[in-house]
């Protein structure tokens, strides 16, 4: 989507600083203390359930909602008491909120008109824009003509027209179709990198939050509870709603054996135990005896080989297998446990079949301690 | 949408039941509506001797007072237009877009004009605003000016755009209403605010809203016969084919030139609406959209706001105001208020005219029962059948609307001219059977867009749910498709019902002998000497409180109904 060649406007990417922002309507505590500081030129993603407080959060930036209490400083000014259209924050709406009655064209001069660019300048610069979203030569065309990925590029150019200080995305991969979707995420990735143009999108999809994010904030009830990179986040959750919401776990109740938080020894019944190293446990701090939750992805187990393996090992029943091309999903019976394994496929070797037995290893590398442990 | 044309398309069709519910709309159509319209075309050209001629329309053209009611006719209807726009815009866009207190309260009094007969605020509003009015005679003392609200032209522009903005208010807030919040704050977003965001997207998105309303303004002010009549303005359309008709006679063709002008006028206005809004369906609430948060009104804007429609609403209510005063004076001429008060014109009113209010409840009656079967029909035959050409229907019901009320009246007067009733004998022209099957014409589209509209929220899966289990079409319309529907039929029943019980236009031409006329010719009657204006008032605010109670049953009933009709909404 992107032409490479052309010359596009450079915006330096500014600084967001959210100090200890709260939002309630009404009774309905909608952000609780949040505070959130997002780097120049940064992807940046807010990711969370529906209800978590993301979308209100990213429309606090753009203006239209007002905290109860906080800062939110965008390049270093404090922004709380401008009004949306002063703000500069480009965003692009989950619905795109084109103008039906305006054209393409006209829809990417609005906000140059807003400010009263001469009307030569104002040609020119649609004409960059709709290239550099490759639209060249759609400026007549009426919104509604358009597919939804064309629609979203058009916001996109009628956004980034402005040359605003940072761009806001509201689940921007929401309309599209799912093919579209991935390329979609890529172009958005590029064309960021190419502007420096600091970004923050809104999404409730965690794989397109950690393929397109240099950092993401999790978000629950209105709460940040974690901020990290994608690897940070999948690798070591801090909480059991991180660990369930970023990727698929298998996560149990576990007990501590010995040691305190740091280098212990964590057994789950049925599975066994694993000595844990200390970075996998930062979270915990229930001493010997105590409960925790331990976890790990799917893809972490293994069938047990010949040379033995320092972590849980269980005996399993084969449930039901899902096919899903690189690698296998079965759901596997440990005694009233459930465990999900991905074992990966290899061309014309079979699946192993449902009501088979086998033993299967998880390395204690792989295993996540957290402090609460599933009831 | 595509839920929509689900509904409408999944039925399976109709068959042999579908035609013969078809046989008794299509007759009524027919002979009600298109053919006394059409006797009225036909004579418009026809020579008298079964040749066509334009002969009737040159003679037309050649009288120099019908070329000065044409133009006449087109600036009312046009500053009337106007005039409410002024008013409806504003009270639509602050209520509807901004914290503002009271905002129920100002849309629901915005509607109050259309429960009484513009021509009986007219009078009302002579009183206050006429030469020798309130306003003047306060102006006189403290200005020494007079402003001339009600001469000539100006009164009925005035009383019409007073009248009937609520039907620009009440479009223009729905197509408020159904604007994505996204679409103004991404012109925020990109740096738009106050008016130049209102010009720019606000009112461009709800523009359809807007011209229907006007349209629907310009078709009512220039068919509107009573206003001109009351104030004594006669050099416009509508009362000069009343004059020529009832002066010249039922055979002079240029009463029919002027009717069709009139009818000519409405399809041309109202076309021209359906073309402006064809395509640009600004209804725009989607996925992902979000309901706007409506934003603070501070400082000299709110002074403003609130000032302006204070103004207006104070406006709205004087003719309500100035005709419950007039109902009850004893005196009340070159004064700013009435002199003394009685109660006299009301015992006048219940003891003389008694019968005429009996006969507006009978009549409004029939006619809106009537409206509601056709309407119901026509609503399932549309959406629930394959009926070829089901279509028609709606659009034969609908077309009633651009019938100016006088060219309807002209046209059963002709048309059924020595036609005698059967079984209890005299001509149907001299019946009130007329002036109910008139009403029952007129009012017909209301019923037949509130059928429809309360169908196509009923699920198609309810019914299938019902045959499923056994019942039959007709059995299923009747347990589950009626049932459903009541809300909106009693909407529509009602709607028909308030709006036949001012309708003045055919009735003036209908009304033969007093002891069958309405209400509202009783009004009128009553107007046309000083020495009665009080109980002609007094009559009007029975006329209202009427109207009033039925459109505050209607909402009693139809909240009532509000928990079970959710369940009929589909859910998609």
């Amino acid at each position: 989507m992107v032409a490479s060649t052309m010359e596009t406007p450079r915006a330096t990417g500014v600084g967001i600083d959210i100090e200890n922002v709260s939002l309630a309507y009404g009774k309905t505590v909608v952000l609780r203390d949040v505070s959130l500081v997002i780097a120049p030129g940064e992807f940046f993603a807010l990711l969370g359930p529906s209800g978590s407080g993301k979308s209100t959060l990213l429309r606090l930036l753009a203006g239209f909602n007002r905290a109860n209490a906080g800062r939110v400083r965008i390049g270093g000014v404090d922004v709380v008491e401008l009004p949306a259209w002063k703000r500069d924050v480009g965003m692009v709406f989950q619905n795109y909120a084109l103008w039906p009655h305006l054209t393409v064209a006209e829809n990417v001069a609005f906000g140059l008109e807003e400010r009263r660019w001469p009307r030569e300048r104002i040609r020119q610069r649609v004409r960059d824009m709709l290239e550099l979203v490759s639209l060249a030569g759609f400026d007549d065309r009426r919104p509604g003509q358009l597919s939804g990925g064309q629609q979203q590029r058009v916001a996109i150019a009628r956004t980034l027209a402005i040359e605003p200080r940072a761009l806001l995305l509201d689940e921007p991969l929401s309309n599209l179709d799912a093919k579209l979707r991935a390329s979609t995420g890529l172009e958005l990735k590029r064309l960021q990198r190419r502007l420096g143009i600091t970004t923050v999108f809104v999404t409730h999809d965690q794989q397109e939050a950690m393929t397109i994010a240099d950092r993401l904030a999790v978000l629950d009830q209105g709460v940040i509870q974690q901020v990290g990179t994608p690897r940070q986040l999948y690798d070591a959750p801090v909480n059991r709603f991180v660990a369930e919401f970023v990727g698929s776990i298998n996560l149990y109740a576990g007990k501590i054996e010995d040691g305190a938080a740091g280098a212990c020894t964590v057994s789950v019944e049925g599975l066994g135990r694993a000595r844990v190293r200390p970075d996998r446990a930062t979270a915990v701090t229930a001493g010997a005896g105590g409960m925790v939750a331990v976890a790990f992805r799917p893809h972490a187990v293994r069938l047990a080989g010949t040379t033995p393996v320092e972590g849980l090992a269980f005996d399993a029943e084969i449930g039901t297998t899902e096919f899903l091309g690189e690698f296998v999903r079965y759901e596997l019976a440990v005694g009233a446990l459930r465990v999900v394994a991905d074992l990966p496929h290899a061309r014309f070797v079979e699946a192993l079949l449902p009501g088979a037995r086998a033993r299967f290893v998880v390395s204690a590398g792989e295993i996540v301690v957290l402090a609460d442990p599933p009831r | 949408m595509s839920a929509a044309l689900r509904l409408t398309r999944a039925a399976p069709a109709g068959g042999g039941g579908a035609w013969l519910l078809a046989l008794p709309v299509v007759t009524f159509i027919v002979v009600f509506l298109a053919w006394p319209v059409a006797t009225v075309l036909y004579t418009a050209f026809a020579d008298g001797q079964g040749g066509f001629t334009t002969g009737h329309i040159g003679a037309f053209l050649s009288i120099s007072l019908m070329r000065e009611a044409f133009v006449n006719s087109v600036i009312v209807a046009i500053g009337s237009v106007a005039l409410a726009t002024l008013i409806a815009v504003p009270l639509a866009y602050l209520t509807a877009r901004f914290e503002f207190r009271g905002a129920a309260l100002v849309q629901t009094l915005g509607v109050l004009p259309l429960v009484m007969p513009p021509f009986v605020g007219a009078v009302a509003l002579q009183l206050l605003f006429g030469r020798n009015g309130s306003i003047n005679l306060l102006l006189g003392d403290a200005f020494g000016i007079r402003i001339p609200f009600m001469e000539g032209l100006n009164g009925v522009m005035f009383v019409e755009g007073l009248h009937y903005f609520p039907f620009i208010l009440l479009n223009l807030v729905a197509a408020l209403g159904n604007i994505d919040g996204a679409m103004e704050e991404a012109a925020q977003n990109l740096g738009s605010h106050g008016f130049r965001l209102f010009r720019r997207v606000v009112f461009p998105l709800a523009a359809p809203g807007f011209v229907a309303g006007a349209a629907l303004v310009f078709v009512k002010v220039f068919d509107d016969l009573g206003t001109p009549l009351v104030l004594n303005v006669t050099n416009m359309l509508a009362p000069q084919a009343y004059l020529r008709i009832t002066s010249v006679g039922i055979e002079d063709p240029i009463g029919y030139v002027i009717a069709l002008v009139m009818v000519v006028f409405s399809i041309a206005a109202l076309a021209l609406s359906a073309q402006i809004t064809k395509g640009r369906d600004y209804a725009t609430l989607t996925r992902g959209g979000t309901a706007l948060r409506k934003r603070p009104l501070t400082g000299w804007n709110a002074m403003l706001a609130y000032g302006w429609v204070l103004l207006v609403l104070a406006l709205v209510l004087s003719p309500h105001l100035g005709l419950l005063l007039l109902s009850l004076a004893k005196v009340w001429s070159f004064s700013v208020l009435p002199d003394g008060y009685t109660l006299q014109h009301f015992a006048l009113v219940l003891t003389d005219s008694s019968r005429m209010i009996g006969n507006t409840l009978l009549y409004c009656t029939l006619a809106a029962g009537i409206d509601v079967v056709l309407g119901t029909a026509i609503a399932y035959l549309l959406l629930r059948t394959r009926l070829p050409g089901r279509q028609w229907l709606d659009w034969g019901a609908s077309a009633a609307l651009a019938i100016p009320g006088i060219v309807l009246a002209i046209g059963f007067l002709r048309a059924f001219r020595g036609l005698e009733l059967p079984l209890i004998g005299g001509a149907l022209t001299a019946s009130w059977i007329a002036i109910m099957l008139a009403y029952a014409v007129r009012r017909l589209p209301y019923a037949v867009r509130s059928c429809v509209a309360a169908l196509q929220q009923v699920h198609v899966s309810l019914e299938e749910a019902a045959q499923n289990l056994g019942a039959n079409r007709r059995r299923t319309a009747r347990r589950v498709v009626i049932p459903l529907m009541m809300g909106g039929i009693l909407a529509g029943f009602v709607t028909s019902f308030i709006t036949a019980a001012v309708e003045l236009s055919a009735t003036i031409l209908l009304a033969t002998t007093e002891s069958q006329a309405p209400l509202s010719y009783g009004i009128y009657l009553y107007n046309q000497s000083i020495a009665t204006r009080g109980p002609a008032a007094a009559l009007g605010v029975i006329a209202i409180v009427i109207v009033a109670l039925g459109t505050y049953l209607s909402h009693l009933l139809l909240e009532a109904r509000a928990g079970g009709a959710k369940f009929a909404v589909d859910t998609e």
